[in-house]
């Protein structure tokens, strides 16, 4: 039975129904925008389709790849997402599995941010794919990610070789018509054989197995059928052509079509942009004199072309950072084929930036810190509360967990100039803790760092969309797992300080913070750990028990707008006319807790029983 | 049938939700359709933009001036991209200064149906009406009905009935 249907898909799903569709029994990931759609949808398709697929939120991207890669082993398809910066924290297992290969199809979905929306670098993954010689899909459209899902598959078993696939932001969210089939059911047992001088491989054997992959390599940059598609021109731009990939294909064609030119001048569509074809690189060399290279976001298929005429980002012909919007292309493309340059208009304004929900509960664990540690050091890491910035309660943010770890080199470099030092507040989401955490407070433990770690342990990966962590007890497909509490870890870890509240009860938790100064600051004293625990507003479940109040600001409001500026509540809003604050209606969720911001009082809650 | 459309607003305004309703009516009225909308941090409230292409294209953006329509969930919203819109094209605007040719104060209109989560789709049906987007009301409609999550779906259909209803505003 092979039922065809039409169907709105967003890029991470139509990946996901792709590698439901393709036989893929074990999906891992780690969630992160733009890519954590993907598992999510692998989920919803197989319970869909009844397709038997073993999926989870694996506690961070190195762990997920394993899991897979073993699986793999086993003979299964099996496959892995993740963001970019993912990727980093994944490169051990993944630049060794380029020499060991796999079983079972592997592929290793990895979004890009060009840009970068939500990230904290713009790198290019299909870069990565060329250091570790693992070939790469770069999709343009969604209904293209969808079909390069199987096709990677078919790829990764011929030559037992892991397989990229690397949409990036506008493919992940974009949402495209895409043809859906039933899932192949491959049916396949288990079966791992042993074999030392493979899933070993001692140094001794690498030689020859990294020999071994460069002939893989090079087969499949010799095979025909990922030779780039092409848009053949009429002769009109003789001697001149334009390659692109991903969606800054996408880009081109649209553009070409609305100059008018599109079947005027040769036009490249490269799918496979590492390895690349060895007959293309020759075929470019040999029948152009000036090439033009659109690709996001580095110079990948621009550094493989052997050609003297070849620009781009690397010759900085194409703007050498950031995305290839259209607007950025249509002025290249324009220079490029000698044609009139577009009448400037006026680009899009900078917009609002984003801030806490209202009624977020880091809102009031970092107005807290902020107010009891004026000179302190506020090292933070990735999460929503990343905006704890706006509240001047975030001083850094580098990578998955590096606050921590960051934390202690700050007391390190102080304590050592003697005297006294400031005290380190360190900030970290629950998510973020599982993920990187951990060998990171087990080490500040043991060096014996003297700072104090706030816990924001809302019960969910919120940025993301609201995934669980392990401590939450519930699996990706929704079915219980044994729980692992923070606590535990955090006492296993040799913290002997350890508080726990509700940040919303503000009056405690400052109490737990100046407690816990004195605690690093005493003689016997290390590592402080307070578990803020409130969940994310966003998390219906949890609200049902949350008390609700109707919020009124009284006439004793003096108009200092610390409400507003300084604690900046959304639900907050200032009247120029009366020149006090009000309540936004609609916005305030009535959580009660700027009550005890408002320095004068003004701001009275009084219960009501039901959520707005 | 080639149509561009820009929707812009704040996280949390419902900007996805008529993104995948404009989508679904697109393919339901037999026409291809690519899409691109915000996620990550920038849906904590900030300014999010979604765009919206009818017809036969590759890519998912808009280029300046070159979107035929648009939704603006707020005054600012339109104040920060309606440079994408090409000369003329018509702006629907939810503001409560109705002064413009597409303006209309949806927010008020919603609230006062009791489905204040619904100024989006409010918005939709002043324009589905005035025949701004590609689409029949039937057909938006249906699709309405079957992308709701069911705890919305009545109030999602009133909010679209108001404002297909509404008789204020010059068109
Ligand atoms: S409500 Fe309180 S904090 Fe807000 S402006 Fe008035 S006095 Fe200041
Ligand atoms: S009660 Fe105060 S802090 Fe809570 S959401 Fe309303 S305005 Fe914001």
């Amino acid at each position: 039975m092979d039922c065809i249907e039409n169907r709105i898909l967003m890029g991470n799903e139509a990946i996901g129904r792709g590698l439901v569709e393709a036989g893929c029994t074990l999906a891992t990931s780690y969630p992160g925008t733009p890519a954590s759609e993907v598992l999510e949808s692998v989920v919803a398709f197989a319970r869909e389709t009844g397709a038997p697929v073993h999926t989870e939120w694996s506690v961070n991207e190195k762990v997920a790849y394993e899991v897979a890669l073993a699986n793999s082993y086993a003979g299964k398809r099996s496959s892995v997402a993740m963001k970019q910066v993912g990727l980093n924290v994944a490169s051990d297992p993944f630049m060794r599995s380029a020499y060991l290969g796999v079983v079972g199809g592997l592929v290793v979905v990895v979004a890009d941010d060009p840009g970068p929306h939500s990230s904290q670098t713009e790198q290019d993954s299909r870069f990565f794919s060329l250091f570790a010689h693992i070939p790469v899909f770069d999709p343009s459209t969604p209904a293209e990610a969808k079909d390069m899902v199987e096709r990677a598959f078919s790829l990764s078993e011929e030559y037992e070789l892991p397989v990229m696939l690397r949409p990036t932001t506008r493919v992940c969210h974009a949402r495209q018509n895409v043809i859906c089939r039933a899932p192949r059911r491959l049916s396949r047992k288990a079966s791992f054989e042993k074999n030392p001088a493979r899933w070993v491989a001692t140094p001794r054997y690498l030689t020859k197995l990294h020999g071994l992959l460069n002939e893989k390599v090079e087969a499949i940059a010799r095979d025909k059928s990922f030779l780039p598609t092409r848009i053949a021109g009429d002769g009109s731009f003789a001697r001149r052509c334009i390659i692109a990939s991903g969606v800054a294909y996408a880009n081109v064609h649209d553009l070409l079509r609305e100059m008018g030119v599109l079947g005027r001048i040769d036009c490249y569509k490269v799918n496979l942009p590492y390895p690349l074809n060895r007959d293309f690189i020759e075929t470019i060399d040999q029948q152009y004199d000036t090439v033009m290279v659109f690709e996001e976001t580095y110079p990948t298929i621009e550094c493989q072309l052997a050609a003297r005429g070849v620009r781009g980002r690397r010759t900085k012909d194409v703007p050498n950072c950031g995305e290839l919007t259209p607007d950025i292309i249509d002025e290249v493309l324009r220079k490029f084929l000698g044609l009139s340059p577009t009448a400037k208009t006026e680009p899009a304004a900078p917009g609002v930036r984003p801030t806490l929900c209202p009624g977020c509960p880091h809102r009031a664990a970092f107005f807290a810190i902020r107010e009891t540690f004026p000179d302190g050091i506020f090292p933070s890491d990735i999460g929503c509360y990343t905006l704890g910035m706006n509240f001047g309660a975030v001083d850094t943010c580098h990578c998955m967990g590096a606050c921590i770890s960051q934390g202690a080199g700050f007391y390190h470099a102080y304590s050592a100039d003697g005297g006294a030092f400031p005290t380190v507040v360190v900030t970290i989401g629950d998510s973020t803790f599982f993920h990187a955490g951990i060998p990171a407070l087990v080490n500040a433990v043991f060096s014996g760092a003297r700072i104090i770690v706030v816990i924001l342990d809302n019960g969910t990966t919120a940025m993301t969309g609201s995934q669980p962590t392990p401590q939450v007890g519930i699996r990706a497909d929704g079915s219980r797992g044994r729980r692992v509490f923070i606590a535990d870890l955090v006492s296993a870890s040799g913290v002997s300080f350890l508080r726990r509240c509700d940040p919303y009860d503000m009056e405690t938790f400052r109490h737990h913070l100046i407690e816990a100064d004195g605690y690093i600051r005493s003689n016997d004293g290390g590592v402080a750990v307070i578990i803020a625990e409130h969940p994310c507003i966003l998390d219906r479940d949890s609200m049902k028990n949350q008390t609700f109040y109707e919020m009124t600001v009284e006439d004793s409001c003096v108009g200092c707008r610390i409400c507003i500026n300084t604690f900046e509540c959304p639900g907050l809003v200032f009247d120029e006319g009366t020149k006090k604050a009000v309540i936004a209606d609609g916005v305030c969720i009535g959580c009660g807790v700027c009550s005890t911001a408002c320095p004068v009082g003004a701001i009275s809650a009084d219960s009501r029983s039901e959520s707005i | 049938m080639n149509q561009q459309i820009i929707i812009s607003g704040l996280g949390g305004q419902g900007i996805l939700f008529l993104t995948k309703l404009l989508a679904q009516a697109a393919m339901d009225s037999g026409n291809d359709v690519i899409t691109s909308e915000t996620h990550g941090m920038a849906m904590r409230g900030g300014t999010v933009v979604s765009h919206v292409k009818i017809g036969s294209f590759l890519s998912p953006l808009i280029r300046t001036g070159q979107a035929d329509m648009g939704f603006f969930l707020t005054a600012g919203s339109f104040e920060i991209h309606r440079a994408f819109l090409r000369e003329g094209a018509p702006a629907v605007i939810n503001t409560p200064r109705t002064d413009g040719p597409f303006a209309i104060d949806a927010a008020a209109i919603a609230r006062e149906a009791g489905a204040r989560m619904a100024t989006n789709l409010v918005l939709l049906g002043f324009a589905v009406k005035r025949d701004l987007p590609f689409c029949t009301v039937s057909i938006m409609r249906e699709a309405i009905g079957r992308l709701s999550p069911s705890r919305h779906r009545q109030m999602n259909i009133e909010g679209f009935e108001r404002g297909l209803n509404y008789e204020g505003g010059a068109s």
